[in-house]
């Protein structure tokens, strides 16, 4: 069990002797504890992947999308909070329909990523103001090709070559790290993000799940997009597969 | 003739901007005039706005001075934003949200002209109203009227550099001719991937049209000194 910082929790504006703010660790916490989000960078664009924990059977299938597009030429997955991730995904739309305005051309993915960054980080500076309880990872191709970039609810933002967060993410990291990634397309990739995230998922603890996936790469003109139906079987069949072969050892 | 001095500086002008093959021309004239008085007859009308982007500006002076001021500082701080060199195609969209949401107040015509690793060399015209128009060639100022049947002829696809600061030293001095509001001395500015050219061709560098030459009334004039070749298109 992690430290507990009695007294020194209470508020997003309170450090601890020892340099923390419990208050940012708690909403990490809340994200570590949501279904599998991954995003990997490929050679020709990116894929992003969610494993979506059904909450209950009743659920129309396909609904609590987790994945987003916020622009053109890029997307958001989310793992948390979903109702803190509608309102950072709302943001990330608005600062980039209000960049291209302003500018004239679509807004570069690191641009967006900083603004989300410090858009999430603003909410861990005000007292009255909880932090998002939720992590994102943004995924887009702009004129400077494929980016992957995270961000926490800390505000922190990196760019990546694969992310995972959630449940199954030091498994999911793990599994990603042995791809090579700058040889691989995407159409390779989203089988392998689907295997991943097969994987990961845990048959005792968890029920049922959906699994959602999107990209954006050269094949799709550049445009963030749901994948496209039958790849998308192929990959939940390979993943299927792949799980028999690991339990049949 | 009594000249108002408090009339607003206005610069009748000509300017022009080019594309060639790895590139972009920019061309003025430097008149800026009171009412009939000459203000500046040697003024700088290609403007830096970053290290790769510059524009003309022709009307108002005051006007395209502070249009082009502003688009400085925004693009400035989008320079740092952004950790890279602005693109052409950024200032030129900046340039013209301050045209079009001021119309009512600004009288200027402008043309921004750069390049940039995207996309290379590009020019856009910015004229009165606001619109935004990406072109392989633009002119616009008083002296342009004049210029419009000599570059449907003389224009062409993928010239070279020299060609194209040729092309557009002719151009302005074409419009010097036949314009009362644009004269004195013709400069340019390339901007490529290598960077920045500044040139200046004061009024004896320019090439001289059919009514200019010296009257010659007597076999034994000799003229001083032999005059520049007369130009033939």
């Amino acid at each position: 069990m992690s430290s507990i910082g009695t007294g020194y929790d209470l508020s997003v504006t309170t450090f601890s002797p020892d340099g923390r703010v419990f208050q940012i660790e708690y909403a990490a916490k809340a994200v570590d504890n949501s279904g599998t989000v991954i995003g990997i960078k490929c050679k020709d664009g990116i894929v992003m992947g969610v494993e979506k924990l059904i909450a209950s059977k009743m659920m129309l299938p396909g609904s609590n999308r987790r994945i987003h597009s916020v622009h053109r030429h890029s997307g958001m997955a989310v793992a948390g909070l979903a109702a803190d991730g509608r309102q950072i995904v709302a943001r990330a739309k608005s600062e980039a329909t209000n960049y291209e305005s302003v500018y004239g051309e679509q807004i570069p993915v690191k641009e967006l990523a900083e603004r989300v960054a410090s858009y999430v980080h603003l909410c861990t500076l005000y007292w009255w103001l909880r932090p998002f309880g939720c992590g994102v990872i943004l995924g887009g191709y702009d004129r400077d090709g494929p980016q992957l970039y995270m961000v926490e609810p800390s505000g922190i933002s990196y760019r990546y070559f694969g992310a995972a967060i959630g449940k199954g993410r030091q498994a999911a990291k793990t599994e990603i790290e042995k791809l090579k990634l700058s040889e691989m397309t995407c159409r390779q990739g989203v089988i392998e993000v689907a295997k991943i995230i097969y994987g990961v998922h845990d048959e005792a603890k968890d029920k049922a799940f959906e699994l959602e996936m999107s990209w954006v790469c050269d094949e799709s003109n550049r445009q963030h997009q749901k994948v496209p139906d039958e790849l998308l079987e192929e990959a939940k069949a390979a993943a299927k597969a792949a799980l028999e072969e690991m339990d049949a050892d | 003739m009594e000249i108002d001095a408090d009339a607003p500086h206005s610069m009748g002008t000509t300017i022009i901007g080019v594309t060639y093959n790895g590139g972009v021309v920019l061309g003025a004239d430097s008149r800026t005039s009171t009412g009939v008085y000459v203000a500046n007859r040697a003024s700088d009308k290609i403007t830096q706005l970053t290290d790769n982007v510059y524009v003309c500006r022709s009307g108002s002076a005051a006007d395209s001075q502070i249009v082009s001021d502003y688009v400085r500082y925004f693009l400035h701080q989008h320079t740092i934003q952004l950790g890279q060199p602005a693109t052409v195609k950024v200032a030129a969209n900046l340039v013209r949200l301050l045209a079009y949401n001021n119309k009512n107040m600004l009288q200027t015509g402008l043309i921004v002209g750069g390049w940039d690793k995207y996309e290379g060399g590009k020019i856009y015209g910015i004229p009165l109203g606001g619109t935004i128009i990406e072109q392989p060639f633009a002119i616009g100022g008083s002296g342009s009227s004049y210029l419009y049947g000599f570059f449907d002829q003389a224009w062409k696809e993928g010239m070279t550099k020299d060609e194209a600061e040729q092309l557009v030293v002719k151009a302005v001095s074409l419009a010097i001719a036949r314009d009362g509001a644009s004269g004195g001395v013709v400069r340019t500015v390339i901007i490529n991937s290598e960077g920045v050219t500044r040139n200046f061709y004061p009024g004896d560098k320019l090439p001289l049209w059919y009514e200019e030459l010296e009257p010659q009334f007597s076999l034994l004039d000799i003229p001083s000194s032999p005059g520049p070749e007369p130009m033939n298109i």
